[in-house]
């Protein structure tokens, strides 16, 4: 784990070398890049239910893998992100994050245990995918450095939340919110290959 | 202090739509008492038969509806939708009006059958240019919330006065059932 913090001081004291520069389109905060890049978060749904349904998923996971998300999820995102500057995409978005809340609900709503190193493959492919697409919106560096740091932030009081759940009944609770985010992400591919 | 309005007309700039879109999506499912009456007597009806069904029935509504709502959005056509819609209250009415225990398969075939209308409906009404993700969430957490509330009230299973009581709410959403259903078929 410590080697995973090291990792992740590492990637965010890179991206002060990263030349960065904010998008005309973005959310501007008027208080900095960091800033905008914590503002687009917050205000990017696409982005934001998947992290929520990802944190659900690691707390029912347990504590360790848990603290593996929270560590590789911020480093996966800010690389991917930092890949994705120089680049533009043309990907369909709504389709993509319809199909990885669905992946993630349905993790969630079952509540299968899966080993702690398949939990980081599945926060490091998120991370990659979502910090890509954060990097080609043009994020710049200190952007998705904002973006990294809530996504910590986010994780951690979540995931360590749901892993302090006893009562049998507030673990159904969150697998019902799993099974809600199935029923977004179905409704959404449906919006995406909308008739008319 | 200056700052606050000028974040907030750069969100509204740039989320364009989105919040409109929620609370559209939020309302959708609300604004129509066939739909609040069926979505209430699902609730009533898990807490009349108890755990896993007070959270399975649920949980399978929405993800059934979900998936006749992406139907009706890629212009697949379902017969009887109005029919469909008013017979769930009716049906459901009558289950719980009879306090019915299937077994669990059943309970959630049953509503996860007139789950497909309900969406179904939902889905060619969605107004086009709405936030698609934000609509859906305010659309499925609505319908949760109506489940809740049916649960909610189903707590007064617990004494007998209140078993009689939501008997008689069941005999209620089955009148109305039948109004639907003569106002579909006129």
């Amino acid at each position: 784990m410590r080697t995973a913090a090291r990792a992740a001081i590492a990637a965010i004291a890179f991206t002060g070398l990263v030349p960065g520069e904010a998008g005309a389109h973005l959310v501007t905060t008027g208080l900095g890049p960091f800033y905008d890049g914590i503002s687009h978060f917050a205000l990017t749904p696409e982005d934001l239910l998947p992290v929520l349904a990802f944190a659900l998923f690691a707390g029912l996971s347990g504590p360790s893998a848990g603290r593996a998300v929270l560590f590789v999820l911020p480093v996966a995102w800010l690389s991917g992100g930092l890949l994705g500057l120089s680049r533009s995409t043309e990907l369909l978005m709504p389709a993509l994050t319809a199909a990885t809340l669905l992946v993630l609900g349905a993790l969630v709503a079952l509540d299968r245990r899966l080993p702690m190193v398949v939990v980081a493959g599945l926060a490091a492919a998120l991370g990659l995918f979502h910090g890509y697409l954060n990097g080609t919106a043009k994020l710049g560096a200190l952007g998705l450095s904002g973006v990294a740091a809530t996504l910590f932030v986010v994780v951690a009081l979540v995931a360590a939340y749901v892993v302090s759940l006893r009562a049998p009944w507030s673990r159904i609770a969150v697998r019902v919110a799993g099974s809600w985010l199935v029923a977004i992400s179905i409704l959404m591919l449906g919006w995406a290959f909308r008739a008319g | 202090m200056l700052r606050v309005p000028a974040l907030f007309l750069a969100a509204a700039h740039i989320q364009a739509g989105e919040a409109s879109g929620l609370l559209t999506g939020f309302l959708h499912p609300i604004s129509g008492l066939d739909h609040v009456l069926a979505m209430i007597a699902v609730g009533l009806w898990g807490a009349q038969l108890g755990p896993p069904a007070v959270w399975v029935l649920p949980v399978a509504f929405p993800m059934v509806m979900a998936l006749g709502g992406t139907l009706g959005l890629m212009g697949v056509s379902l017969p009887g939708v109005e029919i469909g819609i008013a017979l769930s209250a009716i049906v459901l009415g009558v289950l719980v009006l009879a306090e019915a225990r299937p077994p669990l398969a059943v309970a959630a075939l049953v509503v996860g059958f007139f789950a497909v209308f309900h969406g179904h409906a939902h889905g060619t009404e969605l107004p086009a240019g709405e936030s698609g993700l934000l609509y859906s969430v305010g659309f499925v957490v609505a319908t949760g919330c109506l489940h809740a509330v049916g649960i909610a009230l189903g707590v007064v299973h617990r004494w007998s006065p209140g078993r009689i009581a939501l008997r008689a709410a069941g005999a209620m959403v089955a009148l109305a059932g039948g109004a639907f259903l003569f106002r579909a078929l006129a």
